[in-house]
């Protein structure tokens, strides 16, 4: 029935899955409503409407993209997408699901379109999504508004997500390619929709700013043959100036908001970087502080990491290699500490210690392109 | 009929081959794009299926379970490991002839002094799930 009036029977049964998820929070709840079948085509209805329109909005974009035409505002977002949002990334769920559903559900992709960019079958794939949704019912979770006390902490795990999303196509965590670009542009997307919702949230605008001011290097990060070419050594005309710009003024808008959140620190580096007119002309003293206040919000080993590589370059090599040696546990078997030590002991003038270090990354990452590319820097030491 | 080709590589290949760590820039980049370039034939010939490198044999592990108790896991590098796994191709090709063809195609990626590696291409047919129509003519003969 919904098949033939949309014309599109995966699109229908999608869509009947949704109301039946939808039944399945709402119905132990509030009670059977007084006629199920026609609630549930009622939802179903209103959902297949939802996936038409933005699959349009999809289309209408693919080929603005590919007229390079300059992109308009998106339609306005539906009431409840932000509930949707915080349903799909449920603290319930894994990582992997939690993004799986959203791109899904929020996102109007295709489990088909999913499985592809995640280099999975698509069956794989609609088992992971149908999983997600069991486990969102088996929670008991409402497709209602959190409380306002869980609200920060549910939006911590959106942004997350999103970021997740993001991550997966910038730098992807492995395989053959080393963006996916669909994913990156699919979780700017999904950004500008949460910022829609939360015009207020200072971290939701730092998130959607930290991705475009990074994607804006996209284009300048793999040469002809797919391989990675280093920030210092891309060519900056490449960069995409209008997104660095929105990025930019993004970012200014809700750092005075406030309150400042990591997402908004991390932005804040991106943005320094893009705005550098050669990679010498750097402000690392800048990058170095903002680095130090990301340490006090969000501490992980990963920024002492990036902390060390803006310490050396203000201070010097040798400065940044003391500081590695302060981090200790897991991170020192992963191949970002390797490729990180490599670089600056390759400035320290460190030779046969950082083709030691390219070459121990190199057979530690998962990603074709960044093995090439240590491999090839060590052998450039040799 | 679909072959998976399994490319192995050996760390002592006759002590011949020096490890890929001691590769000159350019020996380097010949062997990357050759393997680029056998990718992209494969592809536009209709014959790829799947192609995949495997993380360095360092961060190899084994697993066996143990009665009872936590499975046993075993860290690498393995000492007694001389051949290692380095990735696979699986190719939907016309003939066995044609599956031993790509097999010698890439055990001739170039090394050092772009010299062929010759490395070991082990060839093994995938087998396919029974036909369902009863009418299906790939098979043995």
């Amino acid at each position: 029935m919904l098949a033939r009036r949309t014309g599109d029977f995966d699109l229908a049964e999608d869509a009947v899955q949704e109301a039946l998820l939808a039944a399945a929070r709402q119905w132990p709840e509030e009670g059977l409503p007084g006629n199920p079948r026609g609630w549930l085509l009622q939802v179903a209805g209103r959902r297949a409407v939802e996936a038409v329109r933005s699959e349009q909005a999809r289309r209408q974009r693919e080929v603005r993209a590919a007229l390079r035409e300059p992109a308009e505002p998106e339609p306005a977002g539906q009431d409840d997408s932000l509930t949707l949002f915080l349903l799909c990334c449920h603290p319930a769920l894994t990582p992997a699901s939690a993004v799986a559903l959203t791109l899904r559900s929020v996102g109007g992709l295709t489990t088909a379109e999913i499985a592809r960019a995640f280099l999975v079958p698509e069956t794989t794939m609609g088992r992971r999504i149908s999983r997600a949704k069991e486990r969102i019912a088996a929670t008991g979770a409402r497709f209602a508004p959190p409380t306002a006390a869980e609200l920060p902490e549910r939006l911590d795990s959106v942004l997350r997500v999103l970021y997740l999303v993001f991550t997966e196509g910038y730098a992807a965590s492995g395989g053959p390619a080393l963006r996916r670009v669909e994913l990156a542009e699919e979780a700017i997307r999904l950004a500008r929709l949460l910022v829609r919702s939360l015009p207020g949230d200072a971290e939701a605008a730092g998130l959607l700013a930290l991705m475009l001011l990074t994607e804006a290097r996209g284009p300048a990060r793999t040469g002809p043959a797919g391989e990675l070419v280093p920030l210092d050594e891309q060519d900056r005309s490449r960069w995409d100036a209008d997104r660095i710009a929105e990025g930019a003024a993004l970012l200014t808008a809700a750092m005075r908001r406030g309150p400042v959140g990591p997402y908004q620190v991390q932005a804040a580096v991106a943005a320094l970087h893009d705005e550098a007119p050669t990679a010498e002309a750097t402000d690392w003293p800048q990058i170095l502080a903002l680095y130090g206040v990301l340490e006090r919000l969000a501490p992980s080993p990963l920024v002492t990491l990036n902390r060390a590589v803006a310490l050396a370059m203000t201070d010097g090599p040798a400065a940044g290699l003391a500081l590695l040696d302060t981090l200790t546990g897991e991170l020192k078997g992963h191949h970002h500490f390797h490729a990180v030590r490599g670089h600056l002991r390759e400035r320290a003038g460190d030779v046969s210690g950082a083709r030691h270090d390219y070459r121990t990354a190199a057979a530690r990452t998962a990603s074709t392109p960044e093995r090439n590319y240590l491999l090839l820097r060590q052998a450039r030491l040799g | 009929m679909k072959y998976m080709l399994l490319m192995q590589f050996s760390a002592q290949q006759s002590g011949e081959v020096p490890p890929i760590g001691t590769w000159r820039p350019e020996e380097l980049r010949a062997h990357i794009e050759f393997m680029q370039e056998t990718n992209r034939k494969l592809i536009a010939d209709g014959e790829f299926v799947d192609a995949q490198g495997l993380a360095g044999p360092e961060t190899a592990r084994i697993v066996r379970s143990h009665a009872g108790g936590a499975p046993l896991v075993t860290e690498g590098p393995f000492a007694e490991t001389k051949e290692f796994l380095a990735g696979y191709w699986i190719v939907d090709c016309e003939s066995d002839g044609r599956a031993l063809e790509l097999a010698a195609h890439v055990s001739a990626a170039p090394g050092p002094g772009g010299r062929p590696l010759n490395m070991p291409i082990e060839v093994r047919q995938v087998m396919s799930a029974p036909p369902v129509d009863g009418d299906h003519p790939d098979g043995e003969s």
